[in-house]
């Protein structure tokens, strides 16, 4: 199905497709668990930091791998879920 | 008053705090290339440029000053003075990877903000230039306000300068106290060093991004698990297949040295002593040193490359299912080498529930110590054969072992955590290291102090319980002529003859029975145990001369040996690991627990390999 590229679509960062680059839109604290929140933030995570999908999660469900400004992180897909990404238009 | 100023080395976790150490002071304390090498503190002397002493400490990394797991709470009560009996540090140096800057400077600004005197080394400068990043040192110092040095902790890079603005650090200090809090919004400290990162950037060119290449690769969902499989399957391949000839040699050594002594020592106690006990027993654990050496180099290059923290992650799936994380994977893989790092290692796990577990499975992950024992026994009673070119059937038995260990440690892991460890499932996130190249000097450095520890315990506890286990066995002895054997005769026959009676049922001999009681100081004896048992008995006729192998041949039937091995793949004979245990878990009760549990495996896999191995006519 076409998307008309003028449509902003609401992304997760386990959605991405692997090796592009997007922005972190939002990011859906309240759905994590308090330490998580935290090591999130502290591994970088925040609105306006840049993302890239590197490694989507395998068949049965593995972690992600993702860049998160310059760190390279693993995070598991429930987690993922939660970043809304803005992708640049022709992107999305 | 101790007037030597006290300087804490504090930082995000693998940015080359320990590496930074040893190269200040001269310590080799453990580096590699993924978070969470070091778990303690660890202090040591460093001279500065006038020669007025300095004591530095190593710290965990931390991401903050609030910390989720225990290594990271070491830290956080070191430098705010919560330690028991810790003098509070009188300065910091603060160590952040160049590369990685807008992360790293949010622990700086938060340690700043502590009022401490502080100096930063803008370390791995070299990496930030292999990605194309150039910084400005100066512009960072002038962002910050505080002293900044540019090193390459590994190459002893900008040690000069950095030493040189310590001492100016610790010229005032005793006077100043920590003034202010912590500082704990993250999000407002994590921008704020974003910001000094882009301004401290003078350029940056498209990067070859060797890390997200290889990942590609070392990542990939099929290729991704081959790859491990393939290393670890190459890993007890080449323990077996590589170490011919260096044992071969030092087994020659051995029998050269029992042969000059026998003829220099007239018959008695002494020479019986020496040959019988010291060369019979500790020669055949020493004859292992090459094999113990293999494996390390392996478990060297995996840590020091950075492939750790891939592992993890590609095992974290499986990890997930039996209620663990792929975090809990780096601890155990340690464990291959020795289970007492490994449990020390788990204090990197944040969840509480989720790291007992990790505890009670990690000796079940095939040790070291376990090696000899393993080794001599698929040597004696399984054949040679090639079943594929490169592949011998004895290193797939050996690597059968060690799966069968880390498949008894997830069924473990499966169990605890739905009965005693039961609790929330825990998450996996984790900073992935960039890629190096293993460095020569670091893994013959680790190859050197494993050497030694090795030979330090061959000359030490594995020396006296074979001197005791000696003594036992050749003591009383037999009247003359009476035919008796001598070990049966002996104070140790007749305790090995009665522990029989309880390990009859699982179809242990008595000369298995009796290797079970010294292994528990320290596994590798249970060789010793035999060869001495076998020395003695037949010191007398010309079967005394037989290697241990030809008389596990003759003595003992492939069933029996296959329960032993089972035993020693279950059983937790090892009383560093207990007192470990303890200690990691304030109390007896848990230790307790993991004896029980794992005697209790151990009995019924040795009874049931046993019984099955006879139904099959083997
Ligand atoms: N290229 C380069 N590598 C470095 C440098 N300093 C340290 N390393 C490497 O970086 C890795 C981490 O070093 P460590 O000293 O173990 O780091 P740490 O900060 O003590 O880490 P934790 O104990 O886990 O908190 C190791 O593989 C080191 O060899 C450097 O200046 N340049
Ligand atoms: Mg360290």
């Amino acid at each position: 199905m076409d998307v008309p590229a003028a449509i902003s679509v609401p992304i997760h960062l386990a959605q991405l497709r692997p090796h592009a680059i997007g922005t972190v839109a939002k990011v859906e604290w309240d759905r994590l668990a308090e330490p998580e929140a935290r090591r999130l933030r502290e591994l970088g995570l925040d609105e306006g930091v840049e993302v890239e999908l590197l490694r989507r999660s395998g068949l049965f469900g593995g972690p992600l791998a993702c860049r998160i400004g310059r760190m390279t992180v693993a995070l598991r897909r429930h987690v993922a879920a939660t970043i809304h990404v803005a992708l640049p238009a022709e992107a999305a | 008053m101790n007037a030597t100023p006290l300087v804490a080395l504090v930082g995000n976790p693998n940015a080359g705090k320990s590496a930074l150490f040893n190269a200040l002071t001269g310590a080799r304390q453990k580096v590699g290339n993924y978070p969470g090498v070091t778990v303690e503190r660890h202090s040591g002397r460093m001279a500065l440029p006038d020669g007025r002493p300095i004591e530095l400490i190593d710290l965990p990394g931390a991401y903050s000053l609030d910390p989720a797991s225990p290594d990271e709470q070491v830290t956080r009560d070191v430098l705010l003075g919560r330690q028991q009996g810790e003098r509070l540090p009188d300065a910091i140096l603060t160590v952040v990877d160049a590369s990685n800057l807008d992360n790293h400077l949010r622990f700086t600004l938060q340690l700043i903000a502590l009022g401490l005197p502080i100096v930063v080394a803008l370390n791995m400068v070299d990496l930030a230039e292999r990605d194309g990043l150039k910084l400005d040192p100066e512009a960072l110092e002038r962002e910050l306000g505080v002293p900044v040095v540019a090193t390459v902790a590994v190459r002893r890079r900008g040690l000069d300068a950095l030493k040189a603005r310590m001492a100016e650090m610790v010229k005032g200090v005793a006077k100043i106290r920590p003034s202010a809090g912590v500082q704990h919004d993250i999000v407002l400290l994590q921008r704020r060093a974003r910001q000094i990162a882009t301004a401290v950037t003078l350029s940056e060119t498209a990067a070859r991004r060797w890390t997200h290449r290889l990942d590609a690769l070392f990542l990939h969902p099929v290729a991704g698990p081959l790859i491990l499989l393939a290393t670890m399957f190459l890993m007890f391949q080449a323990v077996f297949a590589w170490s011919e000839v260096p044992k071969g040699l030092i087994e020659d050594g051995m029998a050269w040295l029992g042969s000059e002594i026998g003829a220099a020592l007239p018959d008695g106690v002494l020479r019986s002593l020496i040959i019988d006990g010291v060369i019979a027993g500790v020669g055949a654990v020493v004859v292992f040193l090459p094999q113990i050496l293999i494996l390390f180099v392996f478990i060297l290059v995996l840590e020091a490359t950075g492939y750790m923290v891939r592992a993890a992650f590609l095992m974290d799936r499986v990890m997930a299912s039996v209620g663990l994380s792929g975090r809990a994977f780096i601890p155990l893989l340690s464990s291959f080498a020795c289970a007492v790092p490994g449990i020390m290692a788990t204090r990197t796990i944040a969840d509480e529930k989720d790291r007992l577990t990790t505890i009670l499975i990690a000796p079940l992950m095939t040790c070291s110590a376990r090696l000899p024992v393993y080794t001599i026994i698929i040597g004696a009673l399984i054949p040679d054969r090639a079943l594929l070119p490169g592949i011998g059937l004895q290193g797939l038995v050996l690597f059968a072992l060690y799966v069968l260990g880390v498949v008894g440690a997830f069924c473990a892991a499966l169990v605890l955590r739905r009965t005693v460890t039961r609790g929330a499932t825990s998450g996996f996130m984790m900073e992935m290291p960039k890629y190096q190249w293993p460095r020569l000097r670091d893994v013959l450095l680790g190859l050197w102090q494993r050497a030694l520890i090795f030979l330090k315990r061959a000359g030490t506890i594995i020396l006296y319980t074979t001197v005791i286990l000696w003594a036992l066995l050749s003591f009383p002895k037999p009247p003359e002529g009476s035919g008796i054997s001598k070990v049966d005769y002996s104070i140790a026959g007749r305790i090995g003859n009665g522990l029989q009676t309880i390990v009859a049922p699982i179809g242990f001999n008595r000369d298995m029975a009796l290797a079970l009681i010294p292994a528990m100081a320290a596994r590798e004896v249970a060789v010793a145990a035999i060869g001495t048992v076998y020395a003695i008995d037949n010191a007398d006729d010309d079967k005394g001369k037989a290697s241990i192998t030809q008389q596990l041949q003759a003595h003992w039937s492939l069933p029996s040996a296959l329960a032993f091995l089972m035993w020693f793949v279950f059983a937790p004979q090892c009383i560093s690991t207990i007192a470990v245990t303890r200690r990691e878990t304030n109390g007896w009760k848990w230790p307790a627990f993991m004896i029980g549990y794992l005697f209790a495996l151990a009995y019924v896999a040795a009874g049931i390999t046993y019984w099955s191995a006879v139904g099959l006519g083997l």
